[in-house]
């Protein structure tokens, strides 16, 4: 469904994404991880056509995507900071959202499985963290999209709406949709992802099931096993 | 793009600055009205204040909107719109908003004081017309300028040193070129150099037009020596709006190849 071809990007000097290429098929969850820094948004960011690649080119349902706009309508995105503007109210923000794209939404459901019913009247600016967090969750899942991409998605969350979130997560899964989360929380991906995508200097360093990458690094434990890889970059 | 002005529009309507930049306008009506009471002469006072003011007011709007509003771009960013569109109709929203504050602003206590009947009232909705193309045209330039730059606070005082260049060093230098260079004929030059600088065109512009000789200076009288009042006002008006063209166009260029 999505193809990474020979994918580079530099930042000034610094080479974030340095010949990547990656397939992602149709269905399931795929986790992509990396250390800090390692350019987990900035894939994620090409593929929305927020940066420009220096070179390469992206698929998506076999067309590029480079230099077009039409092809998001398909897709979901949940950004890594959540900051809306202060003076809107988020049932104002919502219905603005909604009128930007002419497609089918559930948000009630999801506002009232959050709980954010006495929120809507309330300025953006007044909300906490987590509860923006939350408007960012509903405005991200009210659409019914193939592809769901999701940055850092559980930064603020209760514990509850962590639980609603992987309820959420699990259900767009059993639709058939294809699911790319990053995160640095372990218990997440152990939880959630079918696959692993892990990425380092700007290269696909592995590619596979938990499984797999536990047998590769000889490790049972998933967070030692991602810690492992990781400390081959500082070796 | 109509989506995206229309946020923008509103967005800024409900935001405090808006309605304080009305309220000036519209007190500094009333007290020029009061003081000259007469309204060709408040027209003359207005207009060496819209010209200063203005682009400072637009520049300033221009990239703090562009900063302030940063996050939420990248929320519009990821849905199914073109990117030139989003900007386009933040830029559109920021003038239009702008402007109408000074249009309401000014208009109603001209109004009130009997402007239909005065004979002023071209010189006037020239002065309104001039002081909306330097909104959209300083409102473009500070979005260039934001867009050019990642830092909030060095983008912030390259718009600022853009306007204090326009609207006082530029005349300082060109002045000083006059006085070195006197020796030979400066007549092409001076309106060459006139054409570089929208708040000196829009000065021209509204002097021919209100006829008053003393006011005019040097460029303004090279400048209706060589093409007349009509041709010269008709020439100023266009370059000004080629100072509107430009910019947008530079900042769709930019936006091509910007990452967010």
């Amino acid at each position: 469904m999505i193809e990474f071809k020979n994918l580079h990007k530099r930042f000034g000097k610094l080479t974030v994404l340095d010949g990547l290429d990656l397939s992602i098929k149709k269905g399931g969850i795929f986790a992509i991880l990396g250390p800090n820094g390692s350019g987990k948004t900035t894939l994620i960011k090409c593929l929305l056509g927020m940066v420009i690649p220096n070179a390469g080119d992206i698929n998506f349902k076999s067309e590029s995507v480079l230099k077009k706009w039409d092809y998001r309508n398909n897709l979901n995105y949940l950004p890594q900071i959540a900051n809306f503007p202060p003076n809107l109210t988020v049932i104002e923000l919502i219905s603005m959202v909604k009128n930007l794209r002419p497609k089918k939404s559930k948000e009630q459901e999801l506002i009232e499985l959050f709980g954010l019913e006495s929120f809507l009247n309330k300025k953006l600016g007044n909300l906490s963290g987590g509860t923006k967090q939350k408007v960012n969750i509903v405005l991200t899942f009210m659409f019914d999209s193939e592809l769901i991409i999701l940055d850092e998605p559980t930064t603020g969350l209760d514990p509850i709406a962590l639980i609603h979130l992987k309820e959420l997560i699990h259900k767009e899964k059993e639709k058939g949709k294809t699911i790319l989360i990053t995160t640095h929380i372990m218990s997440v991906v152990d939880e959630l992802a079918d696959e692993i995508v892990f990425l380092l200097d700007g290269k696909i360093y592995f590619k596979g099931s938990i499984d797999a990458l536990k047998k590769q690094t000889e490790n049972d434990n998933l967070e030692h096993a991602i810690a492992n890889l990781i400390s081959k970059q500082y070796a | 793009m109509l989506k995206i002005l229309k946020y923008s529009f509103y967005d800024l309507m409900r935001s405090r600055w808006s309605y304080v930049y009305f309220i000036f306008y519209l007190l500094l009506g009333f007290v020029l009205l009061f003081l000259n009471n007469d309204v060709s002469k408040a027209v003359i006072t207005l207009m060496n204040i819209i010209i200063v003011l203005t682009p400072l007011i637009g520049t300033i709007f221009g990239v703090m909107y562009y900063y302030n509003s940063k996050e939420f771009t990248e929320l519009l960013l990821a849905q199914p719109i073109n990117r030139n569109k989003i900007f386009m109709g933040q830029y559109i929203g920021i003038s239009l908003s702008l402007t109408l504050s000074l249009v309401l602003g000014l208009g109603i206590p001209f109004m009130a004081y009997g402007l239909f009947k005065s004979a002023a009232i071209f010189d006037f909705s020239l002065l309104l017309v001039v002081g909306s193309f330097l909104n959209f045209i300083f409102v473009a330039l500070s979005y260039n300028i934001a867009l050019s730059t990642e830092n909030k606070i060095k983008g912030f005082g390259y718009a600022i040193l853009m306007w204090l260049f326009l609207a006082v060093i530029y005349d300082g230098i060109f002045l000083i070129s006059l006085v070195f260079f006197n020796e030979y004929p400066l007549d092409k030059f001076s309106l060459l150099a006139t054409m570089f600088n929208p708040i000196d065109l829009s000065r021209i512009l509204i002097l021919l037009k209100l006829d008053i000789s003393a006011l005019l200076g040097y460029t303004g009288a090279v400048f209706r020596k060589f093409f007349g009042t009509n041709v010269g006002m008709l020439l100023s008006m266009s370059v000004l709006v080629f100072w509107v063209i430009l910019p947008v166009l530079r900042m769709n260029f930019k936006l091509r190849k910007k990452d967010f």
